[in-house]
């Protein structure tokens, strides 16, 4: 083992997030199958039953308006769950502790997982996205904007989804914070309406949801249209990856949930 | 050159107990050395604090002169650890637990091939090379746990009781091994609950007891110290009575057994004499206890005494 310390880094990186990813495309009945079928469920339902008797959205087919929500959402709620329940699993079988010994950097063993978290939202996002093509058409209006969005996003959620590992003491506290968080605020966060549909005060409300930024940007950039403006959005989004990233690495240091 | 070192070493657990009460401990590079104590002395915890499992409250830890704090990463990579408990990815398979931490410690994938093929195969697990780990035996769960420590080449191997469980066949083999390894050049640190194990393999000795090293020495010095031997006699003919031998104290254990305590270097011939003119026939005798363990148990229940 002559390698270089960087080069040692870079192979224990790319270790981890290879295993990670042959992780969740092992356990594809459980990883990118469930999202694929609810998704198309959400398109028939509210895209094409519902969505034909409400018309226009946004200058949109009420199907196109919905889809970067749709996608979006499905980005959100893989990459959170891909780090939480591979990070926990690892900490309920031990097999964390091949980490911890071994002489890889605290901001690495969140780099790989985070990276895992992003691969499976974004090869989800991908999945949806050409489910979405079945029911409607999507002509992306700004390439850059669309990509950049999609990838913090799942940055930022597979932070989150760590986070949540670390602190969790049973698989009960892995499902909590998705259910009774992170759903709600998607569900409220435009992905089916736009906030202008909503009283002043609930529009006012909504500008705290931190999601409904990252379904509006989305959507600024495949269709061109937003409820609010996207370079707040993409400060939005790095300040909150800036803070969940030092909070994850504090959690690391202290070995909170992991060390004794 | 030391191999490990650790200077005052303190750990309290948070709402529990002083684990470890400033202890001090030297390995040389090459030895085979023993960290025994009874359960929860604080074996564990050391081990832990080592390889960076367990956060220490004091102290400093440095393998080959690297200090734990300051370089964790280059001195990690000197460590293979076989914990106590199984750690591994159960659904992963047998080479690609082994490549997969070889990756962590910066082995490519390129060198991690050949080197799992050749630590499963010194092990005899090649030919389960693609069976998850959940399905081995425990014995094979066992290798799998010292060819995981061993694939990275450690120039420390640190064994936390590697052969609890395991059948007395497999316990030897895996003796050879670890003497193999160690003659090649491979430090090894060992707690076993097994003494006679210790005895067998470990040159030098530290034996913990409530968070303090009670004992640390070498191993054929600590067992000079013993000066007493307990005998245990099988009778031909069953007796009602312990027979009084001369300066020997006897115990009848039962009809059939009796023990006789000898001092070290005294001769064995006085006692055979004594019951034969008894009329007294021995048929089998042997050693009561493994030597380290008699003076193991002395050494604990004097620390228990102490505190």
């Amino acid at each position: 083992m002559n390698t270089s310390r960087n080069h040692r880094h870079w192979i224990a990186f790319t270790t981890l997030f290879t295993r990670e990813i042959r992780r969740f495309i092992r356990i594809w009945p459980q990883t990118l199958l469930p999202p694929a079928i609810t998704m198309t469920l959400y398109f028939i339902i509210f895209g094409n039953l519902i969505g034909s008797r409400i018309g226009e959205m946004g200058g949109f087919s009420y199907m196109e308006y919905i889809a970067p929500g749709i996608i979006m959402m499905s980005v959100i709620n893989n990459a959170w769950s891909n780090v939480a329940s591979s990070f926990f699993s690892a900490k309920f079988q031990s097999h964390i502790e091949e980490l911890i010994v071994a002489p890889i950097p605290n901001y690495l063993i969140l780099a790989g997982y985070v990276a895992g978290g992003t691969a499976r939202g974004l090869c989800v996002g991908f999945i949806v996205t050409i489910i979405s093509l079945f029911f409607t058409s999507l002509a992306i209006q700004h390439l850059l904007i669309t990509i950049s969005v999609v990838f913090l996003s799942a940055v930022l959620f597979a932070l989150g989804g760590f986070i949540n590992a670390i602190f969790a003491r049973s698989f009960d506290e892995i499902s909590i914070i998705p259910t009774f968080i992170l759903t709600p605020l998607t569900y409220l966060g435009g992905v089916f309406y736009s906030i202008t549909l909503l009283p002043d005060f609930w529009q006012q409300v909504s500008l705290l949801n931190p999601i409904l930024y990252m379904v509006n940007a989305f959507r600024y950039g495949m269709l061109g249209v937003s409820d609010i403006t996207v370079g707040i959005a993409f400060a939005i989004i790095l300040i909150c990856i800036g803070l969940l990233t030092a909070f994850a690495l504090h959690l690391l240091h202290k070995g909170t949930g992991i060390r004794h | 050159m030391k191999a490990l070192s650790i200077q005052n070493l303190d750990k309290t657990y948070r709402n529990g107990p002083h684990a470890l009460k400033s202890i001090s401990l030297d390995v040389e590079q090459g030895d085979f050395f023993a960290l025994l104590g009874p359960n929860g002395a604080g074996k564990s915890t050391t081990i832990g604090i080592i390889t960076s499992l367990i956060t220490k409250t004091m102290g400093h830890v440095a393998v080959f002169g690297i200090d734990l704090d300051q370089d964790p990463d280059l001195a990690k990579s000197y460590i293979g650890l076989v914990p106590q408990e199984f750690n591994f990815n159960g659904f992963q398979q047998v080479e690609d637990i082994l490549i997969t931490q070889a990756g962590y410690y910066g082995m490519p994938a390129s060198e991690a091939r050949p080197r799992a093929e050749s630590v499963l195969k010194q092990l005899g697990l090649w030919e389960k090379r693609s069976t998850p780990a959940r399905a081995l035996s425990g014995g094979m769960k066992r290798r799998l746990m010292i060819a995981r420590a061993l694939v990275h080449e450690p120039r420390l191997l640190i064994l936390d009781e590697p052969t609890a469980g395991v059948d007395i066949e497999l316990r030897r083999s895996m003796w050879h091994f670890l003497q193999k390894i160690n003659a090649q050049g491979t430090t090894i640190i060992l707690t076993t609950h097994y003494l006679e194990e210790a005895e067998q393999l470990c040159r030098n000795i530290a034996i913990i007891d409530q968070g303090k090293i009670v004992e640390n020495s070498s191993m054929k010095a600590l067992l000079q110290r013993l000066d007493q031997e307990t005998f245990v006699l099988d009778l031909k003919h069953a007796l009602t009575t312990c027979p009084q031998i001369t300066d020997i104290p006897c115990q009848l254990i039962d009809d059939y057994t009796l023990e006789v305590e000898v001092k070290r270097g005294d001769s064995l011939n006085q006692i055979f004499m004594a019951l034969t003119e008894k009329g007294i026939d021995v048929i089998s005798m042997k050693n009561k206890a493994n030597r380290l363990e008699e003076l193991f148990l002395r050494l604990v229940q004097t620390s228990g005494r102490q505190q």
